[in-house]
């Protein structure tokens, strides 16, 4: 029994060494963003001040980055929640030997360093509009649009494929035979059965691209977005502006999360009075059914 | 009358399989017509060959005289009942009765009034705008139907629709069903491996074993006047003697069995010799003097049933038979342990020939 | 091997690979029998089948295939201007790789020491980062999986998923505040009077060592614990009941169970690590060494396209010899890694 306790705590020491490892680097930059001194300094706490998010929302080159990488991140968006929907239906409908070759092309990317998707993709491109003398598409948000949906449509095609395999193929057997054409299968049946897993497929797209570095600092070229000028400004020096920056990133997710949190239980408890409701039904329906009231007697 | 279906030697093969093998039958408007078996008899593939969702290898499917073929299943003018109902859980009840009605272009109004009209009939007025998750079992049922009645198909296909309920619901469902159906006037197709469920509510029945329909009758003429051994055994309990053909005797024939020498009527006009199994129904047995009678046995166990009394008996060979007793033979039933003598009118039993005999 | 062959090369690989898929797949459903589903077209309608084919090619040829062997290609071209490419001197060689190996595009005299060097101790110190993660969540993943109630689980997922909601870079700034000569670290040191001087650490690389570790955790935790959580408890508890001491039970039932965890969460991890650039750029000292920042330099310091694209096929051959080995070794497929 000792042994026990002492082993349980043992474990409780280890995972609160886990999180502090975990969230101690990341408090004690926060803490330097309120902090005066010009070098990014947690301790001594030397006055409390808001000057480096003025200073940051003062950064001219910061804030053009942010809407480029704003721009990017709808962008794919729009390209890669699309093509991630596609790539897990067309894999739905693969059997065997098909599949699996069809999986190891799609996947791939996931697995590839980032960077080396940066590079081909340039060097893909480069060599096409060269060929092709679209030199116009040779630019460096859409090199980074195209680079970041190659991986980030994988990222949704599993997303999708998790929420597929719960689909009952009656129900688009269904809509066929009450007569609705294969389109309208589509729209009225697999969407809206989709429709939860494409609003988390883009939210991860669109994270995903907002603040992808490897991949985006070598196909962007000329264009800066938010991390390539992040990068930048880190190599060149260090200022509470950058903490400033990750407390206001973690301050937006922070409450995002609260928000999807909140809507979450709003669902579940809606989910829940529906189940309920369900419940009732059924044992009304019981009650109603002709001979319930007789075996009601005979068990008296 | 004219006929709703002709299926016309219908037959579906994937690969080397063959799923439903050379398939006629012939439905008239306004039937309740049942497909009866086992699972994996074939009964679903003819069924999806009906609707449209397989195409025949060979034969016609043909509603009132039109060839189905390169007919999809959104222009068959059928309408499927799923197993598991196959409900639209992102629709609301309305929407999902409707649905028929929308893809077909009938304006918003129209539609959910005509929902409306279809809930009364499933006795659920103006709870159209509940979820599909908010309903009881019987509820989504009845909701199926609706849908499916919404666009007003000739044929309703119902595939084992009831085989998710409770007992209690199930029974009750069965005169339910038979009253809509009553109601609506068209001809419902029934799926199910339930006889009961089959010979209470159908019109006529098709047995189907191993791809094959077996028969096609009123749930009587199955009962009592089988054409196959397999019918025989599937439908009602039924005791099997194995044997060949002795001698005959106009209608009737003797079997060689394990028991002796037994009559039975031979509907099939087997030839002696040939192998052939005799099926004795266990309310056709009766007890009779000790000594008298052609089957002799120790009875093994009694079961009080309320309005019958069920006695097994092991004969010559250890093999069992089952009697059924009603009335005053059952209180005078012998006990576990004691010799029972028993005899048959050979009239009530049946001589059928050993094919397919032990597949159901 | 003039290059205007690699063009064709290109070219025809797609379209090989798309013809094989169909007719692959056309075999496999019609070898399927009863449950054999209509065909592509039959079963998604016009509209939707050439939707599902556009952004299907789109995304496999233009964003996936096409780059890649281009890359491939390009890395084997001599080092031309623009205007001579496909002329007479653009003939297939092997200068670059040969740069590689011995730092020079004709002699082989000596070893291109630094660059050789900065290679395989990314892939040693990636390997290592990998273990180590492997042994940081261990404990936490099993933990999640086996013992923490519902309520707390939750919590600690979300704990888990909170400090990678910042940026890469900016983790890695944090490290530099931490470990700095000015850094919170050294402050704490030199107010305690172990050291009247600061210590080095991004010199010595502890900073970048610590932060790379840190960098990916989080894929090594949720394959771990998800493999782990599909372990039934009763065997760990019927183990315990026949007296197995603790350490028996991870070594001989949790570690084996969850084999196809640690395979996916050591190839993300070694990948992404091998491949990080942010960490390496932000942490690393000056004569710290590290593969990716090389390659980033044959882009755009030296302007060397085709010297980079050699760096990069290496680093991508070594990711995959990385990824076949983890499942040789853990006998595992492809599809339990991508999980």
């Amino acid at each position: 029994m000792r042994a026990d306790t002492l082993r349980r705590a043992l474990v409780g020491f280890y995972i609160l060494l886990f999180f502090a490892y975990l969230f101690g680097p990341l408090v004690v930059m926060g803490i330097t963003a309120f902090n005066t001194p010009a070098y990014p300094q947690a301790w001594p706490f030397e006055g409390f001040t808001l000057d480096w998010f003025g200073k940051l929302a003062g950064d001219k080159d910061l804030m053009l980055g942010l809407r480029t990488s704003l721009w990017i991140g709808l962008l794919v968006v729009l390209v890669s929640v699309p093509v991630g929907l596609a790539g897990a239906l067309v894999m739905t409908q693969l059997q065997a030997r098909a599949r699996s070759f069809y999986y190891l092309i799609v996947v791939s990317p996931v697995l590839t360093p980032g960077v080396i998707i940066g590079i081909s993709t340039v060097v893909f491109w480069r060599q096409a509009t060269q060929l092709t003398g679209l030199r116009f598409f040779y630019d460096g948000t859409l090199m980074t649009v195209l680079a970041q949906s190659s991986f980030i449509s994988a990222y949704t095609m599993l997303i999708f494929l998790a929420r597929l395999a719960r689909f009952d193929r009656t129900l688009e057997e269904a809509a066929l035979d009450l007569g609705a054409s294969r389109w309208q299968v589509f729209r009225d049946v697999m969407l809206p059965f989709m429709a939860p897993s494409i609003g988390s497929a883009a939210v991860v797209a669109f994270l995903s691209s907002f603040e992808n570095y490897n991949t985006t600092t070598f196909s962007i070229l000329a264009d800066k977005t938010l991390t390539t000028v992040l990068a930048g400004r880190v190599r060149q020096g260090t200022t509470p502006a950058l903490s400033a920056l990750a407390v206001t990133i973690i301050a937006v997710t922070v409450a995002g999360a609260l928000l999807y949190e909140v809507a979450k239980r709003r669902e579940e408890a809606k989910a829940a009075r529906r189940e309920r409701n369900a419940l009732r039904a059924e044992s009304q329906d019981m009650a109603a059914l002709p001979g319930a009231s007789d075996t009601a007697t005979q068990a008296i | 009358m004219t006929s709703a279906l002709v299926l016309d030697r219908v037959s579906v093969r994937f690969g080397g399989f063959t799923a439903v093998e050379d398939a006629s039958l012939d439905i008239a408007q306004g039937e309740f017509f049942s497909f009866l078996g086992p699972s994996g008899c074939g009964k679903t593939t003819l069924l999806r060959a009906i609707s449209g969702f397989v195409q025949p290898s060979e034969g016609r499917v043909l509603f009132e005289g039109r060839d189905m073929r390169g007919t999809g299943p959104n222009e068959r003018p059928t309408a499927l009942i799923f197993q598991n109902l196959a409900l639209f859980p992102m629709m609301s009840v309305a929407e999902n009765i409707a649905y028929g009605l929308r893809v077909r272009g009938m304006g918003k109004r129209e539609r959910l009034a005509r929902a409306e009209a279809l809930l009364e009939l499933i006795a659920l007025p103006g709870q159209g705008n509940k979820r599909i998750d908010e309903l009881s079992g019987g509820q989504k049922q009845r909701v199926a139907i609706a849908r499916a009645l919404a666009v007003e198909p000739k044929i309703l296909l119902l595939d084992e629709p009831l085989s998710a309920l409770d007992l209690k619901l199930r029974q009750h469902m069965r005169t339910e069903l038979r009253a809509i159906q009553r109601r609506v006037g068209i001809t419902f197709i029934y799926i199910t491996h339930d006889q009961g469920e089959a010979l209470t509510m159908s019109d006529r029945i098709a047995v189907m074993s191993r791809g094959v329909i077996q028969q096609i009758s009123d749930g009587e003429t199955l009962y009592h006047q089988p054409r196959t051994a397999f019918v025989a055994g599937f439908v009602g309990e039924n005791n099997a003697l194995p044997g060949a053909v002795l001698d005959r005797d106009g209608d009737l024939a003797r079997v060689q069995t394990e028991l002796g020498p037994l009559p039975g009527r031979n509907s099939r006009q087997l030839a002696p010799g040939s192998e052939a199994v005799l099926f004795l129904r266990p309310e056709a047995l009766s007890l009779v003097e000790p000594g008298a009678g052609r089957l002799a046995g120790t009875v093994t166990g009694r079961a009080f049933e309320g309005a019958t009394t069920h006695l097994t008996l092991r004969c010559g060979g250890g093999r069992a038979l089952l009697l059924s007793l009603s009335g005053a033979a059952a209180r005078q039933a012998p006990e576990p342990g004691q010799e029972a003598w028993l005899d048959y009118d050979p009239e009530a039993a049946i001589l059928l020939p050993r094919e397919g005999y032990g597949d159901a | 091997m003039h290059s205007s062959t690699g063009q064709w090369v290109i070219l025809a690989v797609p379209v090989l690979m798309v013809l094989a898929l169909a007719t692959l797949s056309w075999r496999e459903r019609r070898a399927l029998g009863p449950d054999a589903p209509p065909g592509f077209i039959a079963r998604n309608g016009w509209p939707v089948a050439s939707f599902l084919i556009l952004a299907v090619v789109l995304w496999t040829v233009f964003m996936i295939v096409l780059p890649l062997l281009s890359m491939i290609d390009l890395s084997f071209r001599p080092r031309l201007p623009p205007a001579q490419w496909g002329n007479a001197r653009d003939i297939y060689t092997l200068d670059h790789y040969r740069f590689f190996l011995f730092g020079s595009n004709t002699s082989t005299d000596s070893w291109n020491v630094t660059h050789l060097k900065a290679f395989g101790l990314t892939i040693l110190v990636s390997i290592l980062v990998t273990a180590l993660d492997f042994c940081i969540c261990y404990p936490v993943a099993f933990y999640m999986a086996k013992v923490a109630r519902p309520a707390r689980l939750r919590l600690m997922m979300l704990m888990l998923i909170a400090p990678y909601w910042v940026n890469e870079l900016l983790r890695a700034f944090a490290f530099r505040l931490l470990f700095s000569n000015q850094g919170l670290i050294n402050r704490v040191l030199m107010s305690l009077g172990l050291t009247d001087q600061p210590v080095d650490f991004i010199a010595g690389d502890v900073a970048l060592y610590s932060g790379l570790a840190y960098a990916y955790l989080l894929m090594m935790m949720f394959a771990l614990y998800n493999a782990i959580e599909t372990l039934d408890r009763n065997l760990i508890e019927a183990a315990r009941d026949l007296g197995a001491p603790w350490w028996h039970i991870h070594a001989f039932i949790v570690i084996p169970h969850a084999k196809p965890g640690i395979g996916s969460g050591a190839t993300l991890v070694f990948m992404l690590t091998a491949g990080s650039l942010a960490a390496p750029l932000i942490l690393a000292g000056p004569r710290s060494l590290w593969f990716t920042p090389i390659v980033y330099d044959r882009f755009y310091q030296a302007f060397n396209w085709q010297q980079g694209a050699a760096y990069a096929l290496i680093l991508l051959v070594a990711c995959i010899i990385f990824v076949l080995g983890v499942l040789k070794l853990f006998r595992l497929g492809l599809g339990e890694i991508a999980k």
